[in-house]
């Protein structure tokens, strides 16, 4: 008996009566919950709100680079629009996008636990982004802040006389919420794993996020430290960064990178989790090297570590440290490229299919590739003082970032979405959102890296007229983009009621998580599972099904 | 295709629950492991934001050495002696306490814990002692800074006048004290974080909340008490032993 | 020294509790009061360069046995001290590769 069934239980299946959205009712049942589940949404609904904030003050960038002259606004106003695009973008929806939703839902699911560790803490964890999150609209609301998302000092501290303290709480409370994220997820992993879920048995999404909870854990103290010094430095008056004081304002750049370099990696590493269960999904393989893959996001955290300073080549550092650092950074392109070519190695001869969740993930491994590949660039000294403050930067990373990170998202959203919701995403629409997605991203900032080549520098509102066609064309392509992200949000919203019943395993997927109901139960699993079968074992699978035909149908 | 096929079903033996033992736990051990690696990790956290002090320390005491020596020298050794001693007794009853509850000892542990927060109370007053000196004599950063006693230095009651310094070498003492109230500062925060949570746990002590079993908490709280005594083992040969010589 | 020997759950093996003895806190304890007056002994002494080194190695010394008797580290799995091992090393890196720019800052310009 060797019928294969296809999508057994959609035809038949019904949203099951219990799970964890019907559980319980009223507000306070999802304000004060521990379930890993609702904390996920509660988390999806404000970083997407957060999410449109940052992409509205995007537009506002467009749109004013649109003419070379600044007249959609005057230049104050252009910094502090951009700064808070990225303050927004950054620390309320890059750092917590994926880890924060789908990491807090699949997670425990993914290792057979009933719930991560600490659910208060994770709950926590919700309220201080929260509060992070108001602080911020606050400064932003009472006149934002102009010194960029990077709060160089002495800008921040001597010369600006916005709300630079306000933001930097706000920082510092976000910074919390992405710590105890992390705290989570490490003890998680290690302490509630399922009987017969080794560490190499464990999908390599639970790989990225322990690789990018180890950076949250040990990277954002830094930060938060750095940002109380800017803080007395402008109410008090201490003298760390303060030249005329004495103070090296470089050392808080050190800081700063220290923490915000490893922060690349942490909005980076859960989109390389996500992807590695969509390509092997889609391609109806075993990921090509899983041993290699699952130690790649180890190396790169602990890489991530010791680069920091390619943020700083023309900044006034030490020749001989640029050199240390510029050669530490190619270090970085190795375990990055160890994914692109194992990820390409299990599309090689796999039965691929085009769903959307594998559309988002072919756009995250080519605009990753360019993103990382123009890294390089930056990487070495002698090009980086051509390129770096230009918009070659600002394209780098925005495709490392959005072409990467936001693709991974919403790659992530949309396969893991049936398990979330109960409910299909309607197939073809969402299929073409991610073409026009990719399209508008490409026309956006392509033109952007070329920009920068011609010597455009970033962060100003106006530029030379000779810069105005690839601006246009750039401006063209964030309202595609625009319209790339608007889609998804509409049909999403609309399949919550009108979508396809989406049954167990929609993708005939080989993880934990698929084999439970749609939506989840409060507790996962009435039974602790014990996991016999590898990870990504599709004949394990095939086999499961036989079965049932022989023994049930 | 359905769950018991996908996977096996676990044997949910016959344990003993106790009462205090969270739902998605197996063993009570689970739990506490969990607890006590979830606070191990936090300290890590610890670790690196007092860390990014250290760094700013070592980088300007390297750059302006005299400078330290002379500011390091306003300090007074006896109070940051005695301090030290306050802080080491007041780990040590800690220890005790953790002792007391692990073996059940009610009124031990509430009295280690009455001894760990006067202890602290002690630390934080003899603090404030040295804070008001340095205002006083005008060594807190800031506008009110005043780098007189460096370059004017005055002989005061049985000890000589340190040796003048010029004003270039004076104004960097600046940073020295910018240090000091942000390492020291810091520290008091941790402090005072920990006598407030210490004050909780004695009220939940007299009440018995310790007394079965469950003291997580108090074992935990240990680890991060005993953590702001690790920093300041490090904060006072840093801060007021520099070339007593 | 009394121990509490926990029942281990099947299939993970979770560290047994341990409590360590009055005795062996006292021990510490005496040995970080030695500790502290050594350090300010030492810094009396005229030793060069290495004054700042005896004080960082006392230092480290005393956090070490706080580190593992009172935080109980040496009675602790491996994943704990590994921990603490990760804390450490990472604190290192920050200092150390921060300083591989401050020194090296003024090389070849003099």
């Amino acid at each position: 008996m060797s019928t294969i069934l296809n999508l057994p239980d959609q035809a038949t299946a019904r949203v099951p009566k219990r799970n964890y959205l019907t559980n319980e009712n009223g507000i306070m049942s999802w304000l004060l919950t521990g379930d890993h589940k609702r904390i996920a949404i509660l988390y999806l609904i404000s970083i997407t709100f957060f999410f449109f904030i940052g992409g509205a003050l995007a537009g506002l960038i467009r749109l004013e680079l649109l003419t070379p002259q600044s007249d959609l606004m005057a230049s104050d106003t252009y910094n502090k629009i951009f700064t808070m695009h990225g303050v927004v973008m950054i620390f309320l929806f890059l750092v917590p996008s994926v880890p924060a939703t789908l990491g807090n839902f699949l997670i425990p699911i993914m290792i057979g636990a009933k719930d991560l560790a600490f659910p208060k803490i994770n709950l926590l964890s919700w309220y201080l982004y929260l509060a992070g999150g108001a602080l911020t609209l606050g400064a932003m609301i009472s006149g934002g802040v102009d010194t960029g998302w990077t709060f160089t000092t002495p800008m921040s501290t001597h010369f600006s006389n916005t709300n630079v303290i306000t933001t930097g709480l706000a920082i510092f409370i976000a910074g919390f919420s992405s710590i105890f994220t992390g705290l989570n997820f490490i003890v998680t992993l290690h302490r509630m794993r399922a009987p017969g879920m080794t560490w190499f048995k464990m999908p390599l999404f639970c790989w990225a996020h322990y690789a990018a909870s180890i950076l949250m854990v040990l990277g954002t103290p830094v930060l938060a430290i750095t940002i109380v010094l800017v803080a007395l430095e402008r109410t008090v008056g201490i003298g760390v960064f303060d030249p005329t004081k004495g103070g090296d304002p470089i050392l808080f750049q050190h800081l700063f990178w220290f923490y915000s370099h490893p922060a690349v990696y942490i909005m980076i590493l859960p989109g390389m989790g996500v992807i590695s269960e969509v390509i092997s999904t889609f391609s109806r393989k075993r990921v090509f090297g899983y041993t290699a893959v699952a130690f790649s996001s180890v190396a790169i955290a602990v890489f991530g570590f010791f680069v920091w300073a390619h943020h700083m080549f023309i900044m006034g550092v030490s020749n001989y440290a640029v050199l240390v650092f510029s050669l530490l950074t190619m270090l970085v392109a190795v375990p990055s490229a160890i994914k692109i070519f194992n990820w390409a190695f299990t599309l090689y001869k796999g039965s691929i299919t085009f769903e959307t969740p594998m559309l988002y993930a072919f756009g995250f491994m080519g605009l990753f590739t360019i993103g990382g590949l123009t890294g390089v660039f930056l990487g070495t000294a002698g090009t980086d003082i051509h390129l770096t403050e230009t918009y070659f930067i600002v394209a780098h990373f925005h495709f490392v970032m959005v072409g990467g990170m936001l693709m991974a998202f919403l790659s992530g959203i949309h396969f893991w979405w049936p398990k979330l919701t109960g409910r299909m995403y309607p197939e073809k629409i969402s299929q073409l959102a991610a073409v026009v997605t990719f399209i508008g991203f490409n026309f956006t900032f392509f033109p952007q890296f070329l920009l920068g080549m011609l010597g455009m520098p970033r962060r100003y509102a106006a530029y030379p007229q000779e810069f105005q066609v690839l601006n246009v064309f750039s401006t063209a392509g964030a309202t595609i983009l625009g319209v790339g992200y608007l889609l998804p949000m509409i049909y999403l919203v609309w399949s919550l009621k009108y979508g396809q019943i989406a049954g167990n395993n929609p993708w005939q997927a080989t993880g934990l998580e698929w084999q439970i109901q749609s939506p989840p139960l409060t507790e996962n699993f009435t039974t602790i599972p014990i996991v016999t079968q590898d990870v990504y074992d599709y004949e394990w699978l095939e086999r499961q099904k036989e079965h049932e035909v022989t023994h049930v149908g | 295709m359905s769950d018991s096929h996908a996977v096996a079903v676990a044997e949910h033996g016959a344990h003993e629950h106790p009462a205090h033992l969270r739902h998605h736990f197996v063993s009570l051990e689970q739990q506490d492991e969990t607890a006590s690696f979830g606070m191990w990790l936090f300290l890590l956290t610890e670790i690196m934001f007092f860390g990014g002090l250290f760094t700013a320390y070592l980088i300007y005491r390297n750059w302006y050495y005299p400078a330290f020596v002379s500011a390091s020298h306003t300090l007074s050794i006896t109070l940051g002696a005695i301090n030290t001693l306050v802080l080491i007794t007041s780990s040590f009853t800690m220890a005790m306490g953790v002792w007391c509850a692990e073996t059940k000892k009610q009124k031990g542990l509430i009295w280690s814990l009455i001894a760990t927060i006067v202890l602290g109370f002690a630390f934080l007053g003899i603090k404030t002692v040295e804070y008001k000196e340095k205002f006083e004599k005008h060594h807190v950063p800031g506008s009110s800074f005043s780098i007189q006693s460096f370059v004017h230095p005055v002989a005061e009651d049985g000890k000589a006048a340190d040796k003048a310094l010029p004003a270039d070498t004076a104004a960097r003492t600046e940073v020295y004290f910018s240090l000091y109230f942000a390492m020291t500062g810091m520290h008091a925060v941790h402090m005072i974080v920990g006598i407030g949570l210490l004050l909780m746990m004695l009220v939940q002590a007299i009440r018995g909340a310790y007394s079965h079993g469950n003291i997580a908490f108090v074992e935990n709280f240990g680890l991060y008490w005993h953590f702001v005594d690790l920093v300041w083992i490090f904060l006072f040969p840093l801060l007021y032993l520099i070339s007593r010589h | 020294m009394s121990e509490n020997h926990a029942e281990a759950h099947e299939g993970e093996h979770f560290h047994e509790a341990h409590i360590v003895s009055p005795k062996v806190y006292f021990v510490i304890f005496m040995a970080l009061l030695v500790g502290t007056a050594l350090t300010i002994g030492a810094s009396y002494v005229d030793m060069g360069p290495w004054n700042p080194v005896i004080a960082i190695a006392i230092a480290v010394t005393k956090a070490t046995l706080v580190v593992l008797y009172f935080m109980h580290i040496k009675y602790s799995s491996k994943l704990m001290k590994l921990t603490v091992g990760a804390g450490v090393f990472t604190f290192l890196i920050l200092v150390g590769m921060c300083l591989s720019d401050y020194i090296s800052r003024a090389w070849g310009q003099w």
